[in-house]
C-alpha cells in the first residue's frame, strides 16, 4: 500500500512536471518572438523611417504610406463595424426572445467568426470590388474586414451587455422608462468599457489582417498617400508580406523595422483594451 | 373611503410553471395600507407585479380576469403601461440604486417623461427625501452617488424614487427584508404617514410585521386567497383553519 | 412628446433588430457569391480533371488534389502540434499553476493569438525556415513541417483558451469528491476534471484545427508553395501548397470571369464549407453540452 501510494505520488510529480514544460515550451516562443523583433527592428525606427515614403524599390525609405493605410482601413472598418456590431449586440442581449430565429443567428455569428479569412478576401472582390463596383479601394477593404471583424464585436459587447444586472432594467421599467431609455440611460454606460473592449479586439484583428485585404483594396506599392476612399492604399501587413517575399536582397533592418511596427500597433490596441477592462473592472460597483 | 383597485378572477400562469395565481377576487381601498401576506410562492409578488404590468417582462404563459384601477381594467391590451407604471411605483426587496447621483436616481423617471426643468426636478427630489424621511440625512450630499448610502438608507432612496413621480399607489415588495430593525421601523413610519395621500400595497417580511401595518390583510397560500378581512380582527380572530396555522406559527 | 418618443423607440427597435439579424444575412451573402463565382467550374472544367492530381493553371490543369493534399497535410502536422501542447498548456493553466503563473500566462497566450499571421510566416521565413533546414539537412527550409509548427502555434491560443473555460467551469465539487476519495491531484485531472470538460475540451480543439485550416499568409509564406500531391510521410519534409495559399497567390493575377478566377471561387467554396461544417460541429457541442449541463444542476 505504502509503496503505491509512492508510485501515485511520483507519476503525479512527473505529470506535473511535463505540462509544467509544455507550457513552458507554448510561451516561450512568445517571448522570444516579441523580444527579437524588438532588438532586430529597434535599430530601424526613426522618424524618417515612420515619416518617409519608400525609396530604390522599397528597399530603402519608410513606411508612411502603409502606416497610413493601416490606419485608414482601421478606422474604415470601425466605421462599418461599431455600429452594426454594438445594435446587434443589443438586439441579442435585450430584445431577442429565445427561439429558433435567435439560435440561427448565434450559428451564423460562430460561422461568420470561423470563415477563413481569404475567404472574406474572395466575398469581398465578387460583392464590393466587382458586383457594386467600389473597385480595389479602402472603401471595399474596410466593409470587407468590417464583416469579418463583425462576430468579435457582437459577441464580446453582447457578453459585457448580460454583465449588467437585471435588476436595474426592472427598476428602470417600473419607473415608466420604456426598454430603449432603459437600454441608452442605464445598460450602455454601464456596459460600454466591455463593449470597448471588444470593438478593440476585433479592430485589433482587422488591422492585422492581409488576407482579406489581398484583392479588395491592397497596393502594392503607392508613391502617395490615398487622398479618397475609392483609393487603393497600402498596408502594414500586406507590406510586410511584400517585403519578405516579392522583393529581392531586401535589407533585413526594414524588414524587422516594419515588422515591429505592425506588432506595436496591433499589441498597441491590445494593451489599451486590457488597460481599459481592468480599469472598468476596479471601478464598477455591481 | 373608496376602492381604488378591483382585482376580479384574475388568473395567473408562468412559462416554466412556478408561482403562479388561482381565481384571485380582491378590492384595495385608497388611503390604507393593504398588506398580502403568507409563504414564500403564494403569489404575492406575482400579484404586485400585476398591478403594474411589471409582469409584461416575465415569460407569462396566461393572464386572464380583470384589474380595475379607478374603473379601468389594466390588463386590457390598449393600456398605456408607461402611464400605468408612474401611476403606480415600485419598491423591490432588494434595494436597488441605480448607477448615478442620489440626485439623479431621484429625477430618473421625470427625466424619462420628458421633464428638463431643473426647478420642477429640484422640487421633486426635496418632497420625495421628505416623504421618505431621508432629507436630513443626505441633503448635503445629493450628487454623491447613491451607491454610497448604507443598505437603510438606500431603501428608503428608493422608496423616495417611486414618491418622486406623485403615484397614486405604491408597491411593496417585502421592502425591509435586508434591513436591521431601526431602519425597519423608519420605512414602517413613513408607510403610516404616507397612506394619508396614497394607496398602499405591501407585501411583509414577516407576519409581525403584516399585523403591525396592516389596515386589510390578505392571506395567500399557493396561489389561492385564502381570507381577506381588516387587519384588526384577521390577525387575532382569523376565520380560516390555515390562516390561524400560519398566523400562529404552526407553518411557514 | 410622448407620441414622437415613441416613434423614436419604433425607429430604433426596429434599426436594433435588423442588425440583429445582420449575421444571417452576411453568411447567406458570403454563400451566395461563392457559389455564383465558382459554380461555373462545374461546367467548364470536366470532374475527372478537377479531382485530378495536377495544379498548373496556365496550362489549364485545374486538379486540386494537390491543394486538398497540402492543407490536410499542414492541418494534420498543425494539431498534432497543437492539440499536445495547447491542452498541456490550458490543464497547467487551469488545474496546475500558481495564481502569479496564471496571471503571466494567459495573457501571453492571448498575445500569441493577437500576433499577425503575416508576423509569423516573417519570422518563419527568416528564423525557423533555415534552422529546420540545417538541422534536418534539407534542400529548403520551406516545407509542410515549417508550415505545421507556425500553424500549431497559431491554433494554440484558441485551443488553449477555450479547453481552459471548460476546465474552470467543472464544479469544485466533483473535484473534491476525488480527492476525498483518496485520488491524487494528476489521477483527479484525468479521470475526473477532463472527462467532465471533454465537449467544451473538443470544442477548443474543433475550433483550432478550423482556424488552421483557414489560415493564409503564414502558410503561403513558410511552405515553399509547390502544388504536388502528398503521398506519404514524407511529404512534410518538402514544400507544399494549401488551398488558401493558392487563392491569396493567384487570385491577383487572373482575369475576372476566366475558368482559373472560377475555379479559384470554387476552391473557396470548399474551404467555406469545410470551416461551416467545423463550426457547426462544435457549436452543437456547446449547446448539448450546456443542455445537459442545465439538467444535471438545476
Amino acid at each position: 500500500m505504502n509503496k503505491l501510494l509512492l508510485n501515485r505520488n511520483q507519476t503525479q510529480r512527473l505529470g506535473f512536471a511535463l505540462l509544467t514544460v509544455m507550457a513552458a515550451i507554448t510561451v516561450l516562443p512568445i517571448i522570444l518572438v516579441v523580444f527579437y523583433v524588438i532588438s532586430q527592428g529597434g535599430a530601424a525606427i526613426s522618424w524618417e523611417f515612420l515619416s518617409g515614403f519608400p525609396r530604390d524599390g522599397m528597399r530603402q525609405g519608410g513606411i508612411l504610406p502603409a502606416l497610413v493605410g493601416t490606419l485608414a482601413l482601421t478606422v474604415g472598418t470601425a466605421i462599418f463595424s461599431v455600429p452594426l456590431g454594438v445594435a446587434a449586440a443589443v438586439y441579442l442581449a435585450e430584445y431577442a426572445p429565445e427561439n429558433g430565429l435567435t439560435r440561427l443567428i448565434r450559428i451564423a455569428i460562430i460561422n461568420l467568426a470561423g470563415i477563413p479569412s481569404v475567404v472574406y478576401g474572395l466575398f469581398g472582390l465578387g460583392l464590393f470590388v466587382l458586383f457594386l463596383k467600389f473597385g480595389t479601394s479602402i472603401l471595399s477593404a474596410s466593409l470587407t474586414l468590417s464583416i469579418m471583424t463583425l462576430p468579435v464585436i457582437i459577441s464580446t459587447a453582447e457578453e459585457a451587455l448580460r454583465a449588467v444586472p437585471q435588476a436595474f432594467r426592472t427598476v428602470s421599467i417600473s419607473l415608466g422608462a420604456t426598454r430603449w431609455q432603459t437600454i441608452r440611460r442605464i445598460v450602455l454606460p454601464e456596459a460600454l468599457p466591455g463593449i470597448l473592449t471588444g470593438i478593440i479586439l476585433g479592430l485589433e484583428r482587422a488591422a492585422g489582417e492581409t488576407a482579406p485585404i489581398l484583392f479588395t483594396g491592397a497596393a502594392f506599392f503607392l508613391p502617395r498617400l490615398p487622398n479618397s476612399p475609392f483609393d487603393a492604399t497600402m498596408a502594414l501587413p500586406y507590406h510586410l508580406f511584400v517585403i519578405s517575399t516579392q522583393v529581392p536582397e531586401m535589407p533585413f533592418q526594414i524588414q524587422y523595422g516594419t515588422a515591429l511596427v505592425l506588432i506595436v500597433f496591433v499589441l498597441g490596441m491590445n494593451l489599451i483594451a486590457t488597460i481599459i477592462r481592468s480599469q472598468a473592472r476596479a471601478r464598477r460597483q455591481w | 373611503m373608496t376602492e381604488k383597485i378591483q382585482i376580479e378572477h384574475l388568473t395567473l400562469q408562468y412559462a416554466d410553471g412556478a408561482e403562479s395565481l388561482r381565481d384571485i377576487s380582491l378590492n384595495v381601498r385608497e388611503n390604507a395600507i393593504t398588506v398580502l401576506f403568507g409563504p414564500a410562492g403564494g403569489g404575492k409578488s406575482s400579484l404586485l407585479r400585476c398591478l403594474n404590468r411589471l409582469n409584461d417582462l416575465a415569460d407569462v404563459k396566461t393572464v386572464s380576469g380583470k384589474i380595475l384601477l379607478d374603473g379601468e381594467n389594466i390588463l386590457d391590451p390598449q393600456t398605456d403601461v408607461i402611464a400605468l407604471r408612474r401611476k403606480v411605483g415600485m419598491v423591490f426587496a432588494r434595494p436597488v440604486v441605480l448607477p448615478f447621483s442620489i440626485y439623479g436616481n431621484l429625477t430618473y423617471g421625470l427625466e424619462v417623461m420628458g421633464e428638463k426643468r431643473k426647478l420642477r426636478l429640484d422640487e421633486a427630489v426635496e418632497r420625495s427625501l421628505r416623504q421618505a424621511a431621508l432629507w436630513d440625512e443626505v441633503k448635503e450630499r445629493l450628487d454623491d452617488p447613491a451607491i454610497a448610502l448604507s443598505g437603510g438608507q438606500q431603501q428608503r432612496l428608493c422608496l423616495a424614487r417611486a414618491l418622486a413621480l406623485e403615484p397614486e399607489v405604491i408597491l411593496l415588495d417585502e421592502p425591509t427584508s435586508g434591513l436591521d430593525p431601526i431602519s425597519t421601523g423608519k420605512v414602517e413610519a413613513s408607510l403610516q404617514e404616507l397612506k394619508k395621500n396614497y394607496t398602499i400595497l405591501l407585501a411583509p417580511h414577516s407576519v409581525q410585521q403584516a399585523a403591525r401595518v396592516a389596515d386589510y390583510a390578505a392571506f395567500f397560500l399557493q396561489g389561492e386567497l385564502v381570507e381577506f378581512g381588516e387587519g384588526k380582527t384577521l390577525f387575532t380572530t382569523p376565520r380560516q383553519k390555515r390562516t390561524e396555522d400560519y398566523v400562529t406559527g404552526r407553518f411557514g | 412628446m410622448q407620441s414622437k418618443l415613441s416613434w423614436q423607440e419604433f425607429i430604433i427597435t426596429r434599426a436594433i433588430k435588423a442588425s440583429g439579424y445582420s449575421a444571417i444575412v452576411f453568411v447567406a451573402l458570403i454563400f451566395y457569391f461563392l457559389l455564383r463565382e465558382g459554380l461555373p467550374t462545374l461546367g467548364e472544367v470536366p470532374l475527372g480533371d478537377l479531382f485530378a492530381a495536377r495544379w498548373y493553371p496556365i496550362e489549364s490543369y485545374f486538379g486540386i488534389l494537390p491543394l486538398l493534399s497540402g492543407s490536410l497535410l499542414v492541418t494534420v502536422g498543425a494539431t498534432l502540434v497543437a492539440v499536445p501542447f495547447g491542452l498541456g498548456t490550458a490543464i497547467f493553466i487551469a488545474e496546475i499553476a500558481p495564481r502569479w503563473a496564471r496571471e503571466i500566462l494567459k495573457p501571453l497566450v492571448e498575445l500569441l493569438g493577437g500576433l499577425p499571421s503575416v508576423v509569423l510566416g516573417f519570422l518563419g521565413i527568416l528564423a525557423l525556415a533555415p534552422n529546420l533546414r540545417v538541422f534536418l539537412n534539407l534542400p529548403t527550409g520551406l516545407t509542410a513541417l515549417t508550415g505545421s509548427l507556425l500553424l500549431g502555434g497559431i491554433a494554440v491560443p484558441t485551443v488553449v483558451s477555450v479547453a481552459e473555460d471548460a476546465l474552470d467551469s467543472v464544479p469544485r465539487a466533483y473535484r473534491e469528491g476525488a480527492w476525498a476519495l483518496g485520488a491524487t491531484r494528476w489521477q483527479t485531472i484525468w479521470r475526473v476534471t477532463l472527462p467532465a470538460a471533454r465537449s467544451g475540451v473538443l470544442t477548443g480543439i474543433m475550433l483550432g484545427v478550423g482556424r488552421a485550416i483557414g489560415e493564409t499568409m503564414t502558410v503561403m509564406m513558410v511552405t515553399g508553395n509547390a502544388p504536388v500531391l502528398a503521398t506519404g510521410l514524407g511529404a512534410f519534409f518538402s514544400p507544399v501548397r494549401t488551398m488558401t495559399a493558392t487563392i491569396a497567390a493567384e487570385m491577383g493575377e487572373v482575369a475576372n470571369g476566366s475558368v482559373h478566377y472560377h475555379t479559384l471561387f470554387f476552391i473557396g467554396m470548399v474551404l467555406f464549407l469545410i470551416s461551416l461544417a467545423v463550426n457547426v460541429t462544435a457549436s452543437a457541442m456547446v449547446f448539448r453540452s450546456q443542455k445537459r449541463a442545465e439538467r444535471v444542476l438545476s
